[in-house]
């Protein structure tokens, strides 16, 4: 923060050039992103209402609420446990459906953010993705499809698609086969190799990889000995899981040649820059705002500090910097 | 607000203002005094720094607040807004509320503000009945003024309920308002022995309408809504509480199913209308 008041000493074009000394800029599969700061599913709506607060247009982008075939009211509450350095939660993918999203939802959210939105998706079975996905694909505003494979699939005896390979390339192949879009598949870290499912998603087709989502976890209410959870458990995000989730990336990364994006527990400049050493091409932050509504815009504006200290000049170089 | 990357506002034209009232700030505040003011609450008044701008808080909105430590804000009623000098009344319960406790004036808080759908003033009538639980009694103050000062004419009944004696909230105040306040204690150390909701049947009994109020509003616990459900003759509202991730509406963690589709409490509520709430 000391650069930046000192910034505001200076007059405003000197300050627009050290801004400019600081090349933040990345390629996202094949979509040019001003900073690699994108907001992460379930965390910022459709994005509309935070555009309230701040212009939301110095995003790199955002990737909004996962959305399902059929609208969905979602899980039971208290759907919400605090925990040391995050929370748990058990929203259950709470959503106005593919149809209201496309015919509501982005016609607000154009009229306040310019540039290409993640699409997240989610699905019960591989019919619901492919359907889902084929009512989304026509939408311009959407850049990337962003499919979230942590849900439990109905047909499979309730085991998510992300912790079996097959299941997870089976959905990829038949997203692939109705979109043009960059296809990005989002991880569950609830598995044992996470880069076996990674592997499975590249060679079914996937132009990228975003990890991780929530870890499974649960809170115990001590004073009525009961779950906090109405629904027993739910996912664990925040602070907490940062040092898990750059492993994770850092396995990923070196598993497979196509773009990763990372996040978990993403909330400053320099966690950011962390995640791109370990191999991401974007961070995506999630849990940070929903206690500060304005943490990726800060991050964003703090970015230069961050690199300058860290002696990076150009943000993109450094993907990966930290393999072996 | 300007855009780090771009240097200026992305011309886009001005941004809807998507909210009834004042759109979330984040504040300092500093905390000007902090007391316990009843067994088991306190009272704590915060000088909110730059303020709202002049912009109002409406009645049942809420603030949420940065604990040092913790990781999740905490949600609490707005008791009472004037001129940037804002008053919670709340009870320690817990890690949040009991480090909130400890605090000492001229320390400093966090606040995400004025947050929800606040209770509607504009439906009072001539006789509204305000009924409030324990720390439920503190929105009702803040409403209360505002629909006083909105019909200086209106004949405003309080109905508190509390444990016992030595925790009873606020009486002195609404009665300062002039408002014709009814105390009850569970057990009977003080004012009526009974429950708020108790007071809508003295209410009702021979009134000429057969409801004997316009309007009513309620805060408090569970069971205090159930008996209010049970009574009430007239259309009312009620302000709810649900465990929050954010309290602005972003991660759809507090929603309930009502008639009219699925509601955030912490955004389309905390309060909701009588005749949308399903009582599972
Ligand atoms: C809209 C709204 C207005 C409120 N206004 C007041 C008020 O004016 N005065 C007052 O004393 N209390 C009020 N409460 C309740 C207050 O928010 C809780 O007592 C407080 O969050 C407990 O935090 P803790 O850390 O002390 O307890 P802990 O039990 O340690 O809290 C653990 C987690 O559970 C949440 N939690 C616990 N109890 C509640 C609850 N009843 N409602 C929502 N979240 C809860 C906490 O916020 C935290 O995330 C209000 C709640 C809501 C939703
Ligand atoms: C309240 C909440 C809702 C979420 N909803 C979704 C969702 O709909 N789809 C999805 O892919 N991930 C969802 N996530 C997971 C996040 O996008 C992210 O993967 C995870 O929280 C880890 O990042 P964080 O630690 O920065 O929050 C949600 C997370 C939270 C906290
Ligand atoms: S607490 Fe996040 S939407 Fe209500």
């Amino acid at each position: 923060m000391t650069e930046k008041s000192t910034a505001k000493t200076k007059d405003s074009k000197a300050k627009a050039s050290r801004t400019e000394g600081k090349n933040t800029a990345v390629t996202l599969c094949g979509i040019r992103l001003d900073n690699p700061v994108i907001p992460a599913s379930g965390t910022f709506g459709y994005g509309y209402e935070f555009a309230q607060y701040y212009d939301i247009n110095c995003l790199g982008t955002f990737s909004f609420k996962g959305t399902t075939l059929e609208p969905r009211f979602g899980n039971p509450t208290p759907r919400i446990a605090e925990c040391q350095s995050g929370l748990i939660n058990s929203v259950g993918l709470q959503n106005p459906g593919a149809h209201a999203v496309v015919s509501e939802e982005l016609p607000k959210l154009a009229k306040v953010f310019k540039k290409k939105v993640m699409a997240n998706v989610s699905g019960f079975s591989k019919e619901d993705y492919v359907e889902t996905v084929k009512i989304l694909e026509a939408t311009e505003q959407i850049g990337w499809l962003e499919i979230n494979i942590s849900c439990p699939n109905v047909h499979g005896g309730g085991m998510a698609f992300g912790t079996d390979p097959k299941a997870a390339a089976e959905i990829t192949k038949a997203v692939r086969g109705v979109t043009k879009k960059p296809l990005i598949i989002k991880l569950t870290p609830n598995v044992t190799d996470i880069t076996e499912i990674a592997k499975a998603c590249e060679e079914a087709g996937a132009d990228g990889i975003s990890l991780i989502n929530t870890m499974l976890g649960m809170r115990i209410d001590l004073k009525t000995k009961r779950p906090v959870i109405a629904n027993t458990m739910g996912g664990y995000s925040g602070p907490g899981v940062f040092p898990v989730a750059l492993r994770m990336v850092y396995q990923v990364a070196r598993a497979v040649k196509i773009p990763v994006v990372g996040l978990g527990g993403v909330s400053s400049a320099e966690n950011v820059i962390e995640m791109m050493l370990a191999g991401a091409t974007a961070v995506q932050v999630g849990s940070a705002n929903l206690v500060n509504p304005y943490a990726c815009r800060d991050i964003v504006s703090d970015l230069p500090r961050a690199m300058r200290k860290c002696g990076i000049g150009t943000l993109e170089k450094i993907i990966g910097a930290a393999q072996l | 607000m300007t855009c780090p990357q771009i240097g200026k506002k992305a011309n886009l034209g001005p941004v809807p203002k998507l909210e009834k009232g004042c759109v979330m700030k984040k504040l300092d505040a500093i905390i000007t005094e902090n007391k316990e003011v009843a067994k088991n609450y306190l009272k704590m008044v915060l000088e909110v720094s730059g303020g709202l701008g002049g912009e109002e808080v409406l009645p049942g909105q809420f603030v949420n607040i940065e604990i040092p430590g913790l990781y999740l804000r905490r949600p609490i009623s707005v008791c009472n807004y004037e001129a940037g000098k804002l008053t919670l009344v709340y009870k320690p319960v817990g890690s949040g509320t009991e480090h909130m406790a400890g605090m000492k004036p001229g320390e400093k808080l966090d606040l995400l503000m004025p947050l929800g759908h606040g209770f509607d003033p504009a439906k009072a009538g001539e006789r509204p009945v305000l009924i409030g639980g324990g720390a439920g009694s503190a929105p009702l103050y803040l409403l209360a003024r505002t629909i006083k000062a909105a019909n200086p004419k209106a004949q405003i009944t309080v109905l508190l309920g509390f444990n016992e004696k030595a925790e009873v909230l606020l009486e002195a105040e609404f009665r300062a308002l002039g408002a014709d306040v009814t105390v009850y204690t569970v057990d009977g150390s003080y004012g009526t022995k009974g429950f708020a909701a108790d007071g809508l049947d003295s209410l009702t009994q021979g009134a000429a309408d057969a409801v004997g109020y316009t309007y009513f509003y309620a805060c408090g616990p569970m069971p205090m809504f159930r008996a209010i459900e049970a009574k009430a003759k007239g259309d009312g509202e009620y302000s709810f509480e649900e465990r929050m991730g954010c309290g602005f509406g972003a991660c759809m963690g507090c929603s309930h199913k009502t008639k009219n589709g699925y509601k955030r409490i912490c955004k389309d509520g905390p309060v909701l209308s009588r005749g949308e709430i399903l009582w599972d």
